[in-house]
């Protein structure tokens, strides 16, 4: 990187940013810099802000103090699809796909913005109709197979085992187009042979997509394993930045995971 | 009751069954003309029972004609409440006050137009389109100023209507008295009040209902969509009460004397027949089928969910709502207009609150989100309470029609302790059905996962 001396604009830009909930400080003075094709891991004990701080980037919540830009462009003020239309897709911590829609029409309706006609179209359903819910149907089975969703895209959501729902939920952000990924801890729930899946899967759309990813996860084996740089956060506050090793050497984040005099102890 | 009174009543039941069903079958994934051939099929199984007399009389009396309409009406309302309530989630009340709205402006269009009075038609004409631009236009001007507070915008439409209506009032004014002497008087027709102009007029007054009934509902729904579902409830039902209201009171604190307040409106034309029933119930299904099957009814069912996923997704939450508020009470003041020029009279107690949840009872009951159910829903409930019940019971003795309405709801309850998803739960049948569609051929590179095996991995970039 040192060597090119092309300047990257970062892809998304935190300053300054705060939260309050009434009298909770759910968020204080965050910042953040992700630059593109980073793989950022964003870690901390439960109730730390991570969750928060997400909410804020897709628009969910309004930021008390801050500001967050999105390739230099600041998205404060947006509303969330207007977010998410310029480039930011997100997973949720709990699941949170349309249960009682197909897996296809879960994907399709990310397809929403770029479907190419209007509602009159749909109305009357002329050729432009006709020919654009083609494409675009037909895009968004491509875009499962390359999940090996193409078999099941006729299943509810819903009915589909936990680690599958996960695979739609992740296919689904990335139907949106976006540059930047928020995956919010995605490994919840699962079993070791399915966390492995899942790093291999995460990877492999970071390298397809040329994705930039910011990642919440609890999991240690999956942060350590994949991310490149881990920023760590304890009550609403920043207290590491790092590589994997460094993060897991520092005793502030030892302290802030199991409590203090752990890192005397270790 | 003779053995010809059983074989037409059994003839009846057939025809409209094998009308409804044959409508939605026909409708599916046959080729163009089988679909055209098949609707005038459907057409023609009905106009067969009106036309052809068996003893002397019509297989399809006054009284059956009577509750076609009405369940045609109905399956109109109920469709739009199920567009509300069963695709986007969010529980109205106040489909009946829109359906009221249709109705009255519908019946105020004709009852002046054969009265000698063009004003009605051209003041509520010119009027909803002023509006509709209006509308249009502010919408791309707020649209580029972001960050407009909602009530904020609902005062901008606000002070638009009425500045358009008062246009639209002077317009009436004006070109009104050129076309006067062409209408005649009520007893003594005019060139245009009678024949094709009359029915043209008929077709004009279900239009503007229908699209009055819609901007209506933008106004309304602006500000109030912005409420949590079961909130939104709450307002509507209040909606429908004002609505019913302004009905009661709508020669003294409303213009319209020829509305009668409560005494109840006399005198509208009955204009609607079958053939028109028929076009507008088909175009309605046909227009909320192709709704439904886009990608903006896609949306549409995101939003009912789950609404934080469906913004996160970039699905315009507000805008999705505004439009299925929109095209559900288009599709209830169509009814209402059908409804009103078939009855003619109109009466603010048919609009009362109370009756604003027969839709949803019957959406319910059909299964919301399923199209194909409503409409079975209606035919069978009006056809059920109004038809069966009513003649069941009548030849029981005068006092007998009074358990219907203790028959009806055990009836209900029985339905919903069997099938508490509605009757289709959210399946449909026919062309309403969504079509399946077959996977495609694999691509090369496919991500790693429970299906792939692990050899896919490789040679990604």
């Amino acid at each position: 990187m040192e060597t090119t001396p092309i300047q990257t604009e970062p892809v998304l830009t935190i300053t300054g940013l705060t939260k309050f909930f009434g009298g909770l400080r759910a968020v204080h003075n965050f910042d953040l810099t992700i630059q593109p094709g980073q793989l950022l891991g964003l870690i901390g004990p439960n109730g730390a802000g991570k969750t928060t701080i997400f909410n804020m980037i897709t628009g969910l919540y309004v930021p008390s103090g801050g500001e967050i830009c999105f390739l230099g462009e600041t998205i404060l003020g947006q509303e969330p699809f207007e977010i998410t239309r310029a480039g930011i897709g997100r997973t949720f911590q709990n699941i949170r796909l349309f249960p009682n829609l197909s897996v296809l029409d879960n994907v399709r309706i990310a397809y929403h913005p770029r479907a190419g006609y209007s509602m009159f179209d749909a109305i009357f359903r002329n050729s432009k109709y006709e020919a654009k819910e083609r494409e675009l149907t037909e895009q968004a089975q491509d875009f499962l197979a390359i999940f090996n969703l193409e078999n099941i895209q006729n299943e509810l959501a819903k009915n589909l085992p936990y680690g599958e729902q996960r695979r739609v939920e992740i296919a689904r952000a990335l139907a949106c187009n976006p540059q930047l990924l928020l995956l919010d801890e995605p490994a919840a729930g699962m079993n070791p042979r399915e966390i492995v899946q899942l790093m291999e899967l995460i990877h492999f759309v970071r390298d397809r997509f040329k994705l930039t990813i910011l990642l919440i996860e609890h999991q240690m084996r999956v942060v350590m394993g994949i991310c490149e740089h881990i920023t760590v956060m304890d009550f609403g506050e920043v207290i590491a930045r790092g590589t994997p090793k460094e993060i897991q050497d520092n005793p502030k984040v030892i302290e802030a995971y199991l409590g203090k005099g752990a890192a005397h102890a270790a | 009751m003779g053995l010809i009174d059983i074989f037409t009543s059994l003839v009846k039941i057939i025809a409209v069954l094998a009308y409804v069903y044959g409508l939605l079958w026909v409708l599916g994934k046959s080729s163009r003309w089988v679909k055209i051939a098949g609707i005038l099929v459907a057409f023609g199984i009905i106009q067969l029972v009106i036309t052809v007399n068996i003893g002397g009389s019509p297989i399809f009396n006054g009284f059956d004609l009577g509750l076609l309409f009405q369940a045609c009406s109905m399956t109109m309302v109920a469709l739009g409440l199920n567009l509300i309530y069963g695709f986007n989630g969010q529980f109205s009340l106040g489909q009946y006050g829109f359906y009221g709205i249709g109705a009255y402006t519908a019946a105020d269009i004709t009852y002046r137009w054969i009265n000698g009075d063009a004003r009605g038609l051209i003041v509520v004409l010119s009027g909803v389109i002023i509006v509709g631009l209006m509308i249009f236009g502010l919408r791309q001007i707020i649209h580029r100023y972001r960050g407009i507070p909602v009530l904020t915008q609902f005062t901008l439409y606000l002070v638009g209507t009425i500045l358009a209506g008062i246009v639209a009032v002077y317009i009436g004014r004006g070109i009104a008295p050129a076309i006067n002497p062409l209408l005649g008087t009520n007893l003594v027709p005019g060139a245009l009040a009678q024949g094709i102009p009359l029915q043209v007029v008929f077709f004009l007054a279900i239009i503007c209902a229908g699209v009055f009934a819609a901007e209506t509902s933008f106004l309304f729904g602006l500000p109030v969509l912005t409420l949590g579902s079961d909130y939104f409830g709450i307002a509507t039902l209040g909606f429908t009460i004002v609505v019913n209201t302004l009905m009661l009171n709508s020669d003294t604190i409303l213009p319209f004397p020829e509305m009668k307040g409560g005494r109840g409106m006399i005198g509208i034309p009955k204009l609607t027949t079958w053939f028109w029933a028929f076009v507008f119930l088909v175009l309605v299904i046909v227009v909320m089928r192709n709704i439904i099957r886009s990608s903006s009814g896609r949306t549409i069912m995101s939003v009912r969910e789950d609404e934080v996923a469906a913004r996160a997704m970039g699905v315009d939450v507000a805008d999705t709502k505004l439009i299925s508020f929109m095209v559900g009470s288009l599709f209830a003041g169509i009814g209402g207009a059908i409804y009103a020029h078939y009855i003619g009279f109109l009466s603010p107690n048919t609009f009362n609150f109370l009756l604003s949840f027969n839709p949803l009872i019957i959406v319910v009951f059909g299964g919301l989100g399923s199209m194909s159910g409503t409409i079975a829903a209606t035919f069978g409930w009006t056809f059920f309470l109004e038809g069966l019940l009513r003649n069941l019971l009548g030849t029981m003795g005068t006092d007998a029609p009074t358990w219907r309405y203790v028959l009806y709801p055990v009836t209900l309850l029985v339905v919903m302790l069997i099938r508490p998803q509605g009757l289709l739960g959210t399946t449909e049948w026919g062309f309403l059905k969504d079509i399946l569609i077959k996977p495609r051929v694999k691509p090369q590179v496919a991500a790693p996962g429970p299906i792939a095996p692990a050899e896919s991995q490789q040679g990604l970039d």
